[in-house]
């Protein structure tokens, strides 16, 4: 049903995580200025590389399938592009994002010919390689963004992008670059698409930070959680309404679509839940951890300092969690399968825990439809 | 070179009022309430219609006003209507509200807890449980993360 997977014998958290096409590597960081590079041996993760060119913490990376490139943003205002080389080592450059506050996310496209940034100087980065000149440039979105970028995702045609903000705002806008694409042709969301069009703009009268967003796998829809613990959905076919459900659960910071109206929703509460768009309402589908508390035998000096270092707790009072993830879930990513059809996902967060999840095993576990 | 001093007044400079393009919130575009009618509640009040008084309140409560004197009015008769209600009868009150309702009537308690009276807040505690039973984490989140305040 899920697997949690150990890299070395570091427990920090995990501050974001990306996998290759093959899913035998993965690039994460661990709370700082790294990026680790795991490759899979046997049953075994092996370190095979650790990317250090940031020098703040590293808050996004992105690892694109087909072209097998990896991007990282970092608290230090850069972007960097790695590729790898023949001997296997990863090679960088850096990109010109032009902000001049921390970068907060970043994304590829579809098509991995660009990809965008969101930052804390209240825009957005849309990063394309310019062949003249040899590097990464970068054209703003700007308007009407009027606070830090926090998430951001890329609908399916690779033209229109969905960013969340901290002005509780979440904005559908176009990422046209008419220098290395061909003219878009009209789509549900709008019909005039130059660089920077804002195409929707939802507000969410007092509610909180946008944490996550995700259109879905036709680009219809797209869904976002904030630090309301709500959860909300907007589809361009059904006149852009928001429909909003309020959970009582503890605020989401992460949310992924796995089929065209199921999406998986993760954050504070330590475990994913499933939710199900249908019509005009979000409904509450499944836990999908329902782990025991396990029986505790007594304290070893092991646990004590694991505790120490994973909570900064020293008394033995047992502090477990009935749930594989022991503190809050920061990173959802798909490992198996796409948007319209996943069968396994991953989820990272401040536990240090990266935890894997087979959608099948949990469906017949659960006597569930998911797809 | 400059001195270096223990003063810390520079901090408290609002450097922010000469960005030009600051953040400011939104002005909300609907009309705000003016809040529940203390005649109508205290009407209610007096022939024990507390569900009804209970739903008055939350319904016309001045959500994001910026008029701390309606705000204040508001809270008050609120108190009145929570601290009416005997402790049997809560759990009864509370599951006729809609999830809108219990986050609002949330708001209360939180806010209830600020100015407590003799005997008020161990009977807000009884308000927070039943409360607490179906709104869930969400609804004390929502408390905190939203700007619409009572």
């Amino acid at each position: 049903m899920s697997q949690t997977l150990t890299f070395g014998d570091s427990c920090a958290p995990i501050t974001c995580h990306a996998w290759n096409k093959d899913r035998n590597q993965i690039a994460f960081s661990p709370n700082n200025n790294e990026v680790h590079i795991y490759q899979k041996e046997g049953s075994e993760w092996k370190q095979t590389d650790n990317l250090v060119e940031h020098d703040m913490r590293v808050m996004g990376i992105d690892w694109a399938p087909n072209t097998n490139r990896i991007v990282t943003c970092s608290v230090d205002r850069n972007a960097y592009v790695w590729t790898q080389g023949d001997d296997g080592k990863w090679t960088t450059t850096l990109v010109l994002l032009r902000i001049n506050r921390a970068a907060t996310c970043v994304k590829w496209s579809p098509m991995e010919n660009k990809f965008a940034v969101g930052s804390g100087a209240r825009l957005i980065s849309i990063c394309y390689f310019e062949k003249e000149n040899n590097w990464w440039v970068s054209k703003h979105i700007k308007k009407p963004i009027r606070s830090t970028v926090t998430t951001l995702d890329w609908h399916p045609n690779n033209i229109l992008l969905v960013a969340g903000s901290t002005d509780f705002k979440v904005r559908v806008f176009s990422a046209y670059i008419k220098d290395i694409e061909d003219q878009p042709g009209p789509n549900v969301w709008g019909s005039k698409l130059p660089l920077g069009q804002l195409l929707a703009e939802f507000p969410s009268a007092g509610s909180g930070w946008v944490h996550s967003v995700s259109f879905s796998a036709d680009g219809n829809k797209v869904a976002w959680v904030g630090h309301d613990s709500s959860i909300n959905v907007a589809d361009a076919t059904q006149g852009k309404t928001v429909i909003k459900l309020k959970t009582e659960y503890l605020p989401f910071l992460g949310c992924i679509w796995i089929s065209n109206n199921t999406l998986i929703v993760a954050g504070h509460s330590c475990i994913p839940l499933l939710y199900c768009h249908d019509g005009d309402e979000i409904k509450f589908v499944a836990k999908l951890d329902n782990t025991q508390r396990k029986e505790s035998g007594g304290l070893s000096a092991m646990k004590k300092f694991q505790s120490l270092d994973r909570q900064a707790r020293i008394e033995t009072s047992d502090t477990y969690l009935d749930s594989i993830h022991q503190n809050a879930i920061t990173c959802i990513n798909l490992y198996k399968g796409t948007k319209a059809d996943a069968v396994k996902f991953s989820t990272s967060g401040l536990d240090g825990q990266l935890v894997t999840w087979d959608l099948r095993s949990i469906e017949s576990l659960e006597d569930l439809r998911i797809h | 070179m400059a001195k270096n001093t223990s003063s810390s007044a520079f901090r408290k400079i609002d450097i922010d009022q000469y960005n030009e393009d600051n953040f400011k919130e939104d002005e909300s575009e609907q009309s705000i309430p003016t809040g529940p009618d203390e005649g109508e509640v205290c009407a209610l009040l007096n022939q024990y219609r507390f569900v009804e008084a209970l739903k008055h309140v939350l319904n016309n409560a001045p959500l994001g006003s910026s008029n701390q004197q309606i705000k204040d009015n508001a809270l008050t008769l609120t108190l009145k209507v929570l601290l009416a209600i005997k402790s049997a009868q809560i759990e009864e009150a509370v599951g006729t509200l809609s999830q809108d309702d219990i986050d609002i009537l949330m708001k209360y308690i939180y806010r209830g807890f600020e100015y407590p009276s003799e005997g008020s807040s161990g009977h807000l505690l009884l308000w927070h449980e039943k409360a607490f039973n179906i709104g869930g984490s969400g609804s004390i989140v929502r408390v905190l993360s939203d700007r619409m305040t009572v």
